[in-house]
C-alpha cells in the first residue's frame, strides 16, 4: 500500500465510524450551539459590544469545539484496545498521524461551518462578500490546530491526567494561530479586503508548516509504546 | 569543574553589581528604577538561550536516543523557566513606578509570557508521565514544538500589539545605549550565563544521581 492510501485508510476508518454512531459530531454540535448561548448571555443584548468581539467569540468557540473533537482522536484506540492495532500497521508512522488530522479536519469544518451559520443567524451580521476569505482563513487555521492538536493527542492518550493535560499544552501552543485567525477575521468582517491581512495568512501558512513537519517527524516517537 | 564555575559564576555576579550599582550611571528620567534592567535583561537572554539548547537537546536524544541529551534538555527547561520567571517578576517591578501598572499586555510582555506557559507545559508534561523513558520521549517532542515557536509567537504577539499602539517604551529605549549602561548589562549578561551552566551542570548531576538511585 502506498504512504497516501495507508493515510487514507485510517482517515476512513475514523469517519465511517463517526458516520455511524455521529458520537462526535452530533454531540459537538449541540456543544456548539449552547456556546452560543453562553456568549450571548454572558455579553448581554448590547448589539455594537456584541459585534465588535464577534471574530473573537467565533474563533473560541472553534477553539474550544476543535479542543474537544481533538482529545477524542486516539479514544477509539484506546477504549476498544485497538492501539496495537495501529502499531502494527506496516510503513512509515507518520501516515497514521496525516490520517488521523485528514479525519480530525473533516470534523472540525463540518462543526465550523455550522457554528459561522448559526453565528449568522443568531447575531444578524453580513458575510456574503467575506465568505471567500473566510474559508480560507478557516482552513489555514483549522489546520494549525488539528496539526498540534493531533500531536498532542497522541502524546497525552496514555496518561491519566489526559483531559487536563492536552488543554493545558495545546492553548498556549495555538496563540500564534489563534492571534493570526481572529486578526484576519476581524478585518474581513470589515469588509476589508484579503490583501490587507496578507502578513497575517503569510504567519498562518507559516505555522501550518512548521506544525505538519515537526508533527510528521516527530510522530513515530510518540507511537513507539 | 563544577566549583570552579560556581565560583566564577559568583565572581561574575558579584562584578555585575558593582557594575550595575557603582558604575552604571543613575538615569536620568527614571531614576534608580531603571537599575532593574541589569537584572531583567540579562535572565530574559539566558533564558532563551537555555530553550535553545532545550530544542537541540531534545532533537538529539530523539535522533541518538543518548540519555545524557535529555537530562541535559530537561535541566535547560527548568533552568530557563526559573530565569524566565525572574525576567517577568522583574519587570513587573519596574514596570509599576514607570507605567505606573504591574502588568500590561505590551508585545514583548506578552509573548515572553506565552513561552514560559509552553515551557511550564514541558515540566507538567514530565511530571504528569509515570513511565521515564515514555516522558523524555515526549517531552523532547514538545520541547522541539515549544522552541519552534517562540518566532511564531513573537511575530504574531508584535504585530497584534503594533497594530493597536505605537512602538512600546521598551523599543524606545533599547535602540541606543550609551556604553556607561551597555558594558553593565554585558557584564550581568556573562554572569548569569554563568550562573546558568552552574544551575544546569547541578541539575544534571542530581538528575544523574537520581536515575542511579533507582536503578
Amino acid at each position: 500500500m502506498s504512504y497516501a492510501r495507508r493515510a487514507l485508510v485510517v482517515a476512513w476508518k475514523d469517519l465511517l465510524v463517526e458516520r455511524r454512531s455521529k458520537e462526535t459530531l452530533n454531540a459537538l454540535l449541540f456543544f456548539s450551539l449552547l456556546l452560543l448561548f453562553v456568549f450571548q448571555l454572558a455579553l448581554g443584548p448590547d448589539r455594537e459590544r456584541l459585534a465588535s468581539v464577534l471574530p473573537g467569540l467565533l474563533w473560541i468557540g472553534f477553539i474550544l469545539s476543535g479542543l474537544l473533537a481533538l482529545g477524542r482522536t486516539f479514544l477509539l484506540e484506546r477504549e476498544h484496545d485497538c492501539w496495537e492495532g495501529l502499531l502494527l500497521a506496516p510503513g512509515d508512522k507518520s501516515a497514521i498521524y496525516l490520517g488521523k488530522l485528514a479525519g480530525n479536519l473533516v470534523v472540525m469544518v463540518a462543526v465550523e461551518a455550522l457554528v459561522l451559520a448559526l453565528f449568522v443567524l443568531f447575531f444578524n451580521i453580513d458575510i456574503t462578500g467575506a465568505l471567500p476569505g473566510l474559508a480560507l482563513v478557516i482552513g489555514l487555521g483549522t489546520i494549525g490546530l488539528a496539526a498540534v492538536g493531533t500531536l498532542f493527542a497522541a502524546m497525552t492518550a496514555h496518561l491519566r491526567a489526559r483531559e487536563l493535560l492536552f488543554p493545558v499544552l495545546f492553548l498556549p501552543m495555538e496563540v500564534p494561530v489563534l492571534l493570526g485567525t481572529v486578526q484576519a477575521t476581524e478585518a474581513l468582517f470589515l469588509g476589508e479586503p484579503l490583501s490587507a491581512v496578507s502578513h497575517w495568512l503569510q504567519l498562518l501558512l507559516a505555522a501550518d508548516v512548521i506544525y505538519l513537519t515537526a508533527g510528521i517527524l516527530t510522530f513515530d516517537f510518540i507511537l513507539e509504546g | 569543574m563544577t566549583r570552579i564555575l560556581g565560583w566564577l559564576a559568583a565572581a561574575g555576579l558579584a562584578a555585575g553589581l558593582v557594575m550595575a550599582f557603582a558604575v552604571a550611571p543613575r538615569e536620568a528620567t527614571q531614576g534608580n528604577v531603571q537599575r532593574i534592567m541589569y537584572v531583567h535583561v540579562p535572565a530574559v537572554l539566558v533564558a532563551y538561550l537555555a530553550f535553545g539548547v532545550v530544542f537541540v537537546g531534545s532533537i538529539a536524544y530523539l535522533w541518538k536516543r543518548a540519555e545524557a541529551a535529555d537530562r541535559v534538555a530537561r535541566a535547560c527547561a527548568e533552568v530557563g523557566l526559573l530565569f524566565l520567571g525572574v525576567s517577568i517578576a522583574t519587570g513587573s517591578i519596574w514596570g509599576k513606578p514607570t507605567w505606573g501598572t504591574w502588568w500590561t499586555w505590551d508585545a514583548r510582555i506578552t509573548s515572553v509570557t506565552i513561552v514560559f506557559v509552553i515551557f511550564l507545559g514541558y515540566l507538567l508534561l514530565r511530571g504528569m508521565t509515570e513511565d521515564p523513558e515514555r516522558g523524555a520521549r515526549y517531552a523532547a517532542v514538545l520541547g522541539i514544538l515549544g522552541a519552534l515557536n517562540i518566532p511564531l509567537v513573537h511575530q504574531s504577539v508584535n504585530w497584534w500589539r503594533t497594530l493597536h499602539q505605537p512602538a512600546s517604551m521598551l523599543k524606545a529605549g533599547g535602540i541606543t545605549m550609551p556604553a556607561s549602561i551597555l558594558v553593565p548589562v554585558l557584564v550581568n549578561v556573562a554572569a548569569f550565563a554563568l550562573l546558568c551552566a552552574y544551575f544546569v551542570v547541578k541539575r544534571v548531576r542530581l538528575l544523574e544521581a537520581e536515575r542511579e538511585a533507582l536503578a
